[in-house]
């Protein structure tokens, strides 16, 4: 127990199986004064020392409110925005140091698709040309490129007769599955989800999430998932990094974070989500944290939830608690950290016969 | 134009009426509302026959999907929508008519005894005004009273919704707050009249989860502080089953299921409502398949022929395609369904499981 509270993050030994292996990841973006020389007054701490990886075939759900960084530490993953600093090795291949050309092979593996169905996909181009882009970028386009397409409408659960359909003929839904379709054609390893399913209404999300677990079991495609809906993470991943300011605060598999979290943060989000049931819904205790996210340019010291953490005492201001395996697979950054069982899962029977 | 055709389909409202309230005491009761809007594509109906009562103190909320019509029923009452919307029907704020009500009396319960929560409290509030000055003036509009004493009350109300320093917070600009700081503000700006109506149209849809907790709670305790009502308008599952008294279900502009919270959420009697509550992954609970209605919903333009969900309901029959159902009682008191078909759902111990069922048997 002490040896693991003292282990640093970045000691957490990368498993033979992972594909991504983030380490001690920072992205900061300068803040540039008004003036006519534009100095450089600050930085936004957006990503402050992110540690991760991911298995392939697996899900990592990145669950966080606004601000927190997770669409930052997904891109910066991704090299979309360089990192300030830290190490992002894909297949044993270290990202950070690659130059663009060389960044444009590895992104064969590695795809993304993006939160707003009505902003990502260009409204002047059939959806064939739009899923066949990435495709003709690389020189993968030949005589089975249309098939190819094909194929890829209909995995996604579209019509492959629509592909002459410009992006404005199709519903939130539809379009989103054009996304992943584009994301899938160069047959990534990995993708990641950026809040794929929040602009979309709940009776549509369940088929796009739905289409997500069957499309990542078929093809062992790794997904890192950002979102901040608790309960569609829950969903599809296998495992949950909770971020919190630029900081992981809570990294455990889906079952363990949602049924016995350990951070207070964790607590505190998983109480205030509001479940659909009635009976439950008002039967249980609420932990409502006061105050607002901190200002991410002036982060506090220390902890970064202390200012808003019911159980915040002085060693929180002075010392940053290390994220330490406390579990096995379960990792608490936290200087009292406490098992806290939530018990609401045996209440709702669900009997399924699949 | 099938408009005469649609609304004879609508009974004379065995609505959700409560028959303890005698119809003086309701706040508010609506009858029959539609509204139309012409454009060069066709005549959308966003909302075709919607009837219900609000007793005071109630909490209603009207839950659905986009264009399901919830927003645009609730801003006909308050004369919110564009010109160019065609509103028929009744309803009646403490026996008043608002439905073709002058401008100017709407003008005076806008705001006074309706009051109004919107979902982006950015876009709601001027950005060129101190918030403080904005609440003041929102009782200076119905009150005749000084800058000095509107300006007290604004100081008052910012404290009661749970702004630190409300004094010297009132001299900020909406910018310097952050979302739901504004979005106390603005429920402080909604009760700052003692309204007897508050609709919250998404009121915590832009807000982190812990932030939507903290405004939810206010909320709740505001109300009870001047003794509103509230219609909370939602497509969030988990805000309803938390808060509300009975829930009114709308898919394409009309109630399909209405009930109180249990009734709605347990033993649902309208497939829709089914298969949105299995549609929903939950935080509090491990789901392995999620079930998703098929289809989408009707354009509002072309509605098809008979009930708006049968093209995408698994309980379909010849009787859903011929005719519409109206809004009718069920087995359960108080609890009513547009659904020629609810009895199917009465004896089902797991009706959120209707869809995937279906699903495996075809």
């Amino acid at each position: 127990m002490t040896d693991a509270e003292l282990r640093p993050a970045n000691a957490m030994p990368p498993s033979d199986k992972a594909l991504i292996v983030v380490r001690d990841l920072v992205k900061e973006f300068p803040i540039r004064g008004g003036g006519l020389i534009k100095r450089t007054v600050g930085h936004v701490h957006a990503v402050s020392g992110v540690s991760f990886e991911i298995r392939a075939g697996e899900t990592l759900g990145l669950v966080g409110e606004s601000g927190s960084g997770k669409t930052t530490t997904a891109r910066a993953v991704l090299q979309l925005q360089r990192p300030t600093s830290g190490s992002v090795v894909f297949e044993g291949r270290e990202l950070t140091t690659l130059d663009d050309r060389q960044l444009r092979d590895v992104r064969r593996d590695m795809q993304i698709v993006f939160q707003d169905p009505y902003a990502s996909l260009n409204p002047k181009m059939p959806i064939n040309d739009i899923i066949a882009e990435g495709l003709k970028v690389h020189g993968l386009w030949d005589k089975s490129g249309p098939d190819k397409v094909a194929g890829l409408l209909r995995e996604v659960g579209l019509r492959p007769e629509h592909s002459n359909r410009y992006p404005h003929e199709f519903s939130g839904g539809q379009r989103q599955r054009i996304g992943v379709a584009r994301a899938l054609a160069l047959e990534p390893k990995f993708m990641v989800l950026d809040e794929p399913v929040s602009a979309l209404d709940v009776s549509v999300q369940a088929g796009v999430l739905n289409t997500l677990s069957e499309l990542q079991e078929r093809l062992n495609i790794a997904y890192l998932f950002v979102a901040h809906d608790l309960s569609v993470v829950r969903h599809i991943s296998d495992r949950v990094a909770v971020m919190y300011l630029g900081k992981l605060m809570e990294v455990a598999t889906s079952a363990d974070l949602y049924t016995r979290p350990m951070h207070p943060y964790t607590q505190a989000l998983l109480s205030a989500v509001p479940i659909p049931d009635p009976t439950l819904e008002r039967q249980r205790e609420r932990i409502v944290l006061h105050g607002d996210v901190p200002s991410p340019i002036n982060p506090p010291s220390g902890c970064r939830f202390r200012t808003r953490c019911p159980k915040a005492e002085e060693v929180c201001a002075t010392t940053e608690p290390p994220l330490a395996e406390l579990e096995p697979d379960h990792f608490v950054a936290c200087h009292f950290p406490e098992v806290v069982e939530v018990g609401l899962a045996e209440d709702v029977p669900v009997s399924v016969s699949r | 134009m099938n408009d005469e055709q649609t609304s004879t389909h609508i009974p004379e409202a065995p609505a959700t009426m409560s028959p303890a309230a005698a119809p003086e005491e309701l706040v508010l009761k609506v009858r029959n509302l539609s509204v139309d809007f012409p454009t060069s594509d066709g005549v959308v109906h966003a909302v075709r026959g919607v009837s219900y009562d609000l007793a005071p103190g109630e909490v209603l909320g009207i839950v659905g999907e986009s264009g399901s019509g919830k927003s645009v029923a609730s801003m006909a009452l308050i004369g919110l929508l564009p010109g160019t919307a065609r509103i028929s029907g009744s309803a009646k704020f403490r026996g008043e008519e608002l439905i073709g009500a002058k401008d100017k009396r709407i003008r005076s319960i806008r705001g006074q005894r309706i009051a109004m929560i919107f979902q982006d409290p950015m876009t709601a509030m001027n950005p060129v005004h101190q918030v403080g000055k904005q609440l003041a003036e929102a009782v200076r509009a119905h009150h005749d009273v000084s800058w000095g004493a509107a300006h007290k009350r604004a100081v008052e109300m910012l404290d009661l919704v749970g702004i630190p320093q409300a004094k010297s917070r009132a001299k900020s600009y909406p910018h310097e707050f952050s979302g739901g700081m504004r979005q106390r503000a603005m429920i402080a700006m909604a009760i700052i009249n003692n309204p007897d109506v508050i609709i919250a149209d998404e009121p915590t849809t832009a807000l982190d989860v812990t932030v939507q907790a903290q405004i939810l709670e206010t909320l709740l305790q505001v109300k009870d502080e001047v003794d509103a009502a509230i219609i909370m308008i939602t497509h969030d599952l988990g805000v309803i089953a938390g808060m509300v008294d009975r829930v009114n279900v709308m898919y394409a502009g009309r109630t399909v299921e209405s009930g109180d919270a249990f009734q709605v959420f347990d033993r649902p009697r309208m497939p829709y409502t089914a298969g949105l509550l299995g549609s929903v992954p939950s935080a509090s609970k491990d789901t392995t398949l999620l079930t998703p209605i098929p289809g989408s919903p009707p354009s509002l333009v072309h509605m098809p022929e008979g009930c708006p969900f049968s093209p995408r309901c698994p309980l379909v029959q010849q009787v859903c395609i011929d005719t519409e159902p109206g809004l009718a009682s069920t087995d359960e008191v108080e609890h009513f369904s547009a659904c020629h078909r609810w009895e199917e759902l009465v004896d089902d111990p797991e009706p959120r499981l209707l869809f995937r069922r279906k699903q495996v048997a075809t």
